[in-house]
């Protein structure tokens, strides 16, 4: 069975598809630069004409454009900390949890003391001590995200070291490096990439909502959280400039968390037939 | 009129079916084996006759229940028939059992859901049933977990839950398949007496359950009614090829082995090992204690026991899997010592252990190439990719699978198939040692015979010395030269495969072999010989640990541990040895 049988996988994963699609295209499509201020076409609602679809901000800003550089940053931001969380968690769980005893102990001790500092006060004060960075929320977003992927990959881990076929070849001589690499990481493929995509929009929320904070991106940087805040302000008079980013954060949201289910399914499939 | 009359019964899944116009019946008070091997369609059907199966399964035909039609009938209908006409005992009463209800909680709710007592009476018909079912403390167990009660008991439980609301008639899905022998004779007595008059429809694979305990059977194949008929008249001349076969494959507890013997240079010495958990807190749990025995190259040797014996802990010990507290392994005059990871490679490669699920022996994602081929890139790196192909393909040729399975997962194989690549795993290093860890339980009797045949060959060829742990004494009797005995983790007996089973010396052997069901109706099933179950490995018997459920314990048998003597060609431990006659 193909990965496009399963409905739900082909039309969130389409959808997901062709957002990055336009991210990617429309700023270089559009005339408009997303810096280029204009006080004569403040709050302008969307209109065709110009091409100004999504309409503009309070400083005559093109608001697709910005909409559409504010999609890449999430997306980076979402893909990002997901491999920083995925390569970190999954070898850190899986060593843990292979290796087990006093290592294991010590190395899930390690995290349950990361677990405890409070996330919020723990990104205000990266912020403070080192400058407003874009590689800080990266660092902060995959800092705490692949707590949680350590601790599920160490778990299955423990439950697959049992497992006969590790003792089998244990007992001809495969390495240890071997063992992990060739009969415990096949078998954590499908739990990680459901995992994965379930952290990505936990990642993305994450994002906004530091920006919403005003501890994300810096102006004139601009990610989908920073866009809602800034529509927040002008909903009164520029409802679109709120709905617009917002939903489109909630389209790929919801269409990531779409694709987390897919897969889950799609691997248990595999699993039972 | 019959009780039960099943007529043309089909059951499909996606058009296929899984029972194809099945139809037999029963009368009141009739037991009945339903045989067959695994898909056969057994359990669909009693799954069936209760009204059980899954929503994705398209039954047709009838089935007719003391008047009332099953088949399509409400759930409300159901729903008065089930536990209160029918009852049923599944393979495993751990997950039959619910595991947050103590047990007598389980029991009363069938009476006052059926509305069969009221007030006090309840817990009185609860306590009176379990003891009926042969629990000891009947009033205590009430307040019992599951969890709490071994296995034996659990299903002792579930027999009185089935049988509790009287019912017309009682189903037992293979009710014994997942204990140990000496349990199931215990369960099989204890069916044939708490039954009464109700009618018995007993599912099992095991010919030797059917003959003592069944007056018809019907055996099944993929799906179909192939024989019908008397028990004593379908084992005297089997109507059908199928029923042939079976009977055919069956093992015979009461047929001598026709091996030679073997005669290599011992090969293996195991030198009073002793192995150890840690339990709960700071107790130790002696798993294995003081064993010794030792193996000849071109030799089998048995080890069996009930669970917890210790079998597995005693090899998995030799084989580094686990520690040994004490005593000392040699192989080929070198010491096995330390965790497998730090053995020298040459013993890696002679020392190869076959579990007992294949399944999950296999890495479900790697092909059968790379399974196979995984142990020749570590002990033979030098080999093209193309050599090492030919060697995979040759060890799988050997175990008697073409090469179009090469690129096949291990979810694509059927068990037998499954089994055969692992034995092909471990035998492509070409081994000195096999260990057999329950290799064949999982396997159906005609899958069986192929496995074992392919074991004996590749004996025969090689001069393999195998390790065959087993619960199966019937099998045990067919293949093996020498049986090591093991009781709760001590040595009970080691003897030549013939003395043993014409004239075992200690009570325990003797008690295990009368466990095992003969598959010949004519003989009538012996009184389970034994009583009881292991006792707890953290808190052993003093003296012999074997005194609470011996016939002929006497005081010293209380107090001090029997050391293990040589007699007449017979290693045994029994104080008694020399003065009970135990032949058969």
């Amino acid at each position: 069975m193909s990965l496009l049988d399963n409905r739900t996988i082909r039309v969130s994963g389409g959808i997901l598809l062709a957002v990055t699609v336009c991210a990617l295209a429309g700023p270089w499509i559009s005339p408009h630069d997303y810096l280029a201020t204009d006080f004569d076409r403040q709050l302008m609602s969307p209109t065709m004409k110009g091409g100004q679809v999504f309409g503009t901000d309070d400083l005559g800003r093109d608001l697709f454009v910005r909409t559409m550089l504010g999609i890449r940053v999430t997306l980076l931001v979402a893909i990002v900390a997901s491999a920083v969380s995925l390569v970190i968690g999954v070898a850190y769980g899986a060593i843990a949890g292979f290796v087990g005893g006093r290592v294991d102990a010590a190395m899930m001790r390690f995290v349950d003391t990361l677990y405890a500092l409070p996330f919020i006060f723990f990104v205000i004060l990266l912020m403070v001590v080192f400058e407003r960075n874009f590689l800080l929320i990266f660092v902060a977003i995959g800092a705490v995200n692949w707590l949680d992927m350590a601790r599920i990959v160490r778990g299955q881990t423990l439950s697959l070291r049992e497992r006969e076929f590790v003792d089998a070849a244990r007992l001809t001589g495969v390495s240890t490096a071997r063992i992990l690499l060739h009969h415990i990481a096949p078998n954590l493929i499908g739990i990680v990439v459901v995992y994965v995509t379930l952290t990505i929009p936990q990642a993305i929320l994450v994002e906004s909502f530091l920006s919403f904070l005003g501890l994300g991106i810096q102006e004139p940087q601009t990610s989908l959280g920073a866009l809602v805040d800034a529509g927040v302000k002008q909903m009164e008079v520029a409802s679109w400039s709120l709905l617009i980013p917002a939903g489109l954060l909630a389209l790929i949201l919801l269409c990531f968390n779409f694709l987390g289910d897919g897969l889950r399914d799609f691997f248990d499939v595999r699993h039972t037939g | 009129m019959s009780l039960l009359k099943v007529s043309e019964l089909s059951i499909r899944y996606n058009k296929t079916a899984v029972v194809d116009a099945l139809s037999f019946s029963i009368n009141r008070g009739e037991s009945v084996g339903l045989v067959g091997e695994s898909g056969s369609g057994k359990s669909q059907t009693a799954l069936a006759l209760l009204g059980l199966l899954p929503q994705q399964a398209s039954v047709t035909g009838s089935i007719r229940f003391d008047g009332t039609e099953l088949v399509s009938a409400s759930e409300q209908t159901l729903d008065r028939i089930r536990a209160r006409r029918i009852g049923i005992v599944f393979q495993d009463p751990m997950q039959a059992l619910n595991p947050y209800l103590r047990v007598g909680r389980q029991l009363r709710e069938i009476l006052v859901r059926h509305k069969l007592a009221h007030g006090a009476e309840i817990d009185e018909r609860v306590i009176e049933m379990l003891g009926r079912v042969g629990l000891s403390d009947a009033r205590r167990q009430f307040h019992a977990y599951p969890h709490q009660l071994s296995g034996g008991m659990r299903q002792r439980v579930m027999l009185a839950s089935a049988l509790i609301a009287e019912p017309d008639l009682l189903i037992g899905d293979e009710p014994t398949t997942a204990l140990d022998v000496t349990v199931q004779a215990q369960i099989l007595e204890l069916l044939e007496e708490v039954r009464d008059d109700t009618a018995l429809l007993l599912i099992t694979h095991d010919l030797g359950v059917v003959a003592g305990h069944c007056e018809r059977m019907l055996v099944l194949e993929k799906g179909r009614l192939v024989d019908a008929g008397a028990t004593t008249s379908l084992f005297a001349s089997p109507g059908h090829a199928h029923t042939r076969l079976l009977l055919d494959a069956a093992p015979r507890i009461d047929r001598a082995s026709s091996l030679s013997p073997a005669t290599g240079a011992s090969i293996l010495g195991i030198e009073a090992v002793s192995v150890s958990y840690k339990a709960f807190g700071n107790e130790q749990l002696q798993a294995v204690y003081d064993v010794s025995l030792s193996l000849r190259s071109g030799e089998t040797v048995a080890i069996v026991g009930e669970s917890g014996s210790g079998k597995s802990s005693l090899v998995r010990a030799m084989l580094g899997l686990v520690p040994m507290r004490s005593g000392r392994a040699v192989y080929a005059g070198a010491p096995l010592e330390g965790p497998v990871e730090h053995r020298v490679k040459a013993q890696r490669r002679d020392l190869q252990l076959i579990f007992q699920d294949p399944v999950s022996a296999l890495n479900p994602h790697m092909r059968v190439q790379s399974i196979i081929g995984e142990s020749l890139l570590v002990h033979e790196p030098g080999l093209s990719s193309q050599a090492r192909r030919e060697r995979v393909a040759a060890a799988l040729g050997q175990v008697g699978l073409g090469d179009e399975y090469l690129g096949r997962y291990p979810h694509e194989l059927s068990g037998g198939q499954a089994q055969r690549v692992a034995i092909a795993r471990a035998l492509v290093l070409g081994p000195k040692i096999l260990i057999c860890d329950e290799a064949v339980a999982a396997l159906d009797g005609s899958v069986r015979e192929q496995v074992l045949a392919l074991l004996l060959k590749a004996q025969q060829d090689t001069g393999l010395a195998i390790i065959f742990i087993s619960h199966d004494l019937a099998v045990v009797r067919a293949i093996s030269h020498r049986v090591v005995v093991l009781y709760m983790g001590r040595l009970v007996e080691v003897a030549d495969n013939a003395p043993l089973f014409s004239r075992p010396r200690h009570p325990y052997t003797r008690g295990l072999i009368d466990a095992v069901p003969v598959p010949n109706p004519v003989v009538a099933p012996k009184k389970a010989p034994l009583r009881g179950e292991v006792s707890s490995l953290l808190d052993p018997p003093s003296g012999c640990v074997f005194h609470p459920r011996c016939n002929y314990a006497t005081e010293i048998c209380k107090s001090k541990l029997p050391a293990a003597r040589n007699l007449r060609g017979a290693r045994v431990a029994c104080h008694h040895a020399d003065e009970i006659d135990m032949s058969l």
